[in-house]
């Protein structure tokens, strides 16, 4: 008897204290204790998957903190997804890291209007003034107030591959025409022309785009549509919008596109499956420095400007928009401390970003002084000559809209609506979003 | 023993830990759900104490009613499946030649995780490339559709693996029923020469009736509240045709950054599946209690 009520007590005590050890343990870790103070940074580059953005972080941190006595950075690196999500729950529980990265424009809009991020207008003022590619600064402002800085800038191309265009004797597109025509002769080929994965419908959004760009002309009538300056109906983004199911109609992409991932899509085009692929400039090290691709692909890529549409639009105008930037957290204990940090890390990532991680930083990067990829070059001095770059769809509306822009997008890639549809599906709920 | 048993204090500590566990992970986030449900709130800022509305939205939201269609077929499927697992679990228990190594065969989609049966499905279902298209494309199939691309085939496509998951769970539980049955009773049949057709309908099934009334709420709850293949497959699309009321409550709170209307569909959906679980329990309620 005795025994069993041993036995009993026991196991409640365990049960007990392992309660206790789930709930306690989360007061390790404050910031600043003594005379050293630490800096919580987050990032989403994890050694697996993005070995070089780790590596030049991890020495960034280790040159501040040489040159910066008493402050130790506390790093915490999470994947892209699992990012959101843990920056969405800490911010609820006010606890975000004193610097971490953020998405510009629609996404940031819920923490800046939460008072959860700190204005760095200060920091671009004092140390940064002129050293942002125009526009991409910008994108992290709300209300002419910066919340962020731009760490990265990617535009979007037309990659190709040069091995089958040979084959076919084709040539870089300049009109949507002779696209056409490219798509009809590989198709008679049995080639598939463009590589697309619509179940991440933001692939499908930047060719809509990119038409309704080319369809507009001189302005941006798209952005305008979102920013409530114009409407949604305005005929060049109709016409866009018919002129991609023309394309559908017209075999342009790859069968089943709208249920495979951008992912699938990329393999189809780097397995020299499909002769096309549209795709920022994230990509470009897949195509020139990446030694796990193989050397023969990364040779026969090239890439050209989306084309222009019936004599109308400007080709050196690009869909793009600056990738994550850096916040400072508004309810920080070391919040100058973290602004020092954060403008040190955006000087120190500019110069190392293009040569060592193969990214286009949204700093601006003198390309002849620096040894590249010709891609690179190519790349940096198209992004000089560009009139404009229009801010991916879905970044600029807020989540709710960007939602059903992406659902829609993939409804008009797959005929179920009209382009009058789409047009009006988003006029209605961006104008009562107002 | 009885002494310690009795004792109130024991009790207590006993039940204490379960409760407080169930209490702290599952029935506050249940009320704090109902309760965001009130509120228009984006996740992160200020919180505004809407009313209803959140609840009037979703049964005017056609998205929703859409979505909770798909979860209704889905369940209805597994429901029917149920009959099929039956049968394989009949014949796997009736001692025929490796009935050993095939239960160990049915029960493999189970162990893997979701996300890997997604990807190996994904794989299948691939238009151009996939397992399924190749094999159609060599029998002489001109356009063999695009599963998950689709709106019209998608959901079924994905009912596929979904069934195909959980088979081996099910056999399982009809597999150990049906071997629970005492050997006198088959051979009393067997002496009464009773088809083996008539063993397994008439006594076999009638036996395990009970387990089978819990498989079938299991399997409808469990599909109700479904989420991962679908999340991992296709997010819910094209535009919706494959969204489920769980994928949608996700993408409401996660991706629109509308924590409260998120809430509510939850809510919704909590209900929802309370409700026909009560009504299953009606329809199946036990009229006589079989004893061995």
């Amino acid at each position: 008897m005795k025994m069993k009520k041993a036995i009993t007590m026991l196991a409640f005590l365990v049960v007990s204290i392992l309660l206790l050890a789930a709930c306690g343990g989360e007061d390790a870790g404050g910031t600043g204790s003594g005379n050293t103070k630490s800096i919580k940074f987050m990032h989403l580059w994890p050694e697996g998957s993005s070995a070089q953005h780790y590596k030049v972080v991890n020495e960034i941190i280790a040159d501040f903190e040489a040159e910066n006595d008493g402050i130790t950075i506390d790093l915490e690196v999470l994947s892209n997804e699992q990012y959101k999500d843990k920056i969405k729950v800490l911010s609820t529980s006010n606890e975000l890291p004193d610097v971490g990265m953020t998405w510009a424009a629609g996404y940031m809009e819920p923490y800046v209007n939460g008072n959860m991020f700190a204005s760095v207008d200060d920091i671009i003022e004092s140390d940064l003034s002129d050293s942002f590619v125009p526009g991409t600064a910008e994108a992290f402002s709300i209300d002419e107030t910066a919340y962020g800085l731009p760490l990265e800038l990617n535009i979007s191309t037309i990659f190709y591959n040069k091995a089958i265009f040979d084959e076919y004797s084709l040539e870089e597109p300049q009109t949507m025409d002779e696209l056409y025509e490219i798509i009809d002769t590989l198709n008679k080929n049995g080639v598939n022309p463009i590589a697309l994965g619509n179940r991440d419908a933001w692939t499908g959004s930047m060719w809509y785009m990119y038409l309704a760009d080319r369809f507009a002309g001189e302005e941006d009538i798209l952005t305008q549509a979102i920013n409530r300056e114009g409407s949604f109906e305005d005929p060049a983004l109709v016409q866009a919008a018919e002129e991609i199911q023309s394309l559908v109609d017209s075999d342009a992409f790859v069968q089943g596109f709208n249920g495979l991932a951008d992912e699938e899509a990329k393999s189809m085009f780097m397995g020299e499956q499909a002769a096309m692929y549209l795709i920022a400039t994230w990509d470009l090290p897949n195509f020139t420095t990446n030694e796990d691709v193989p050397q023969e692909f990364r040779d026969s890529v090239g890439y050209f400007k989306f084309p222009t549409v019936a004599g109308s639009g400007d080709p050196n105008s690009y869909v793009g928009g600056p990738g994550v930037g850096l916040f400072v957290s508004e309810n920080s204990d070391v919040k100058e401390d973290a602004k020092e940090f954060a403008s040190y890390f955006v000087q120190q990532w500019g110069e190392r970003a293009v040569t060592e991680v193969g990214i286009i930083p949204a700093t601006k990067v003198d390309a002849d002084s620096l040894e590249l990829p010709e891609m690179y070059v190519d790349v940096l001095n198209d992004l000089n000559e560009a009139t404009n770059i229009t801010l991916y769809a879905d970044v600029q509306m807020s989540a709710s809209a960007a939602q059903v822009h992406l659902d829609m997008i993939q409804a008009l890639f797959g005929g179920e609506i009209t382009a009058e549809e789409f047009a009006k599906t988003h006029e209605d709920t961006l104008s009562a979003e107002d | 023993m009885n002494k310690v048993m009795s004792n109130k204090w024991i009790i207590f500590l006993y039940t204490f830990p379960a409760l407080l566990l169930i209490a702290v992970l599952i029935v506050i986030p249940l009320i704090l759900s109902g309760y965001f449900g009130l509120m228009d709130w984006d996740g992160i800022g200020t919180m505004e104490f809407i009313g209803l509305d959140n609840y009037i939205t979703a049964l005017q939201d056609s998205k929703f009613w859409d979505s909770t269609l798909h979860s209704f077929l889905l369940a209805l499927f597994s429901a029917c499946s149920l009959i099929g697992y039956l049968a394989v679990a009949l014949i796997l228990a009736s001692k025929i030649k490796g009935a050993s190594l095939l239960r160990k065969i049915y029960l493999i989609p189970m162990l893997l995780s979701s996300v890997a049966i997604a990807q190996l499905w994904i794989k299948v279902y691939n238009p151009s490339n996939g397992m399924l298209n190749s094999i159609l494309v060599g029998l002489g199939i001109e356009n063999p559709p695009a599963w998950l691309a689709d709106p019209s085939i998608v959901l079924y496509a994905i009912f596929v693996p979904i069934i195909w998951q959980y088979a081996g769970f099910y056999i399982l539980i009809y597999y150990a029923a049906l071997k629970n049955i005492p050997e006198s009773l088959i051979e009393a049949a067997k002496i009464d020469g009773a088809t083996p057709l008539q063993i397994a309908l008439e006594i076999k099934v009638p036996l395990i009736m009970n387990v089978f009334k819990v498989t079938i709420v299991l399997s409808i709850v469990g599909s109700l509240k479904y989420f991962d293949l679908i999340y991992v497959m296709t997010g819910g699309g094209p535009n919706g045709a494959s969204e489920v009321m769980a994928s949608y409550m996700y993408k409401l709170a996660f991706s629109s950054y509308n924590f409260g209307y998120g809430s509510a569909i939850g809510f919704l959906l909590l209900i929802i599946t309370l409700i026909v679980t009560v009504i299953i329990r009606k329809i199946t309620a036990n009229k006589d209690e079989i004893q061995y």
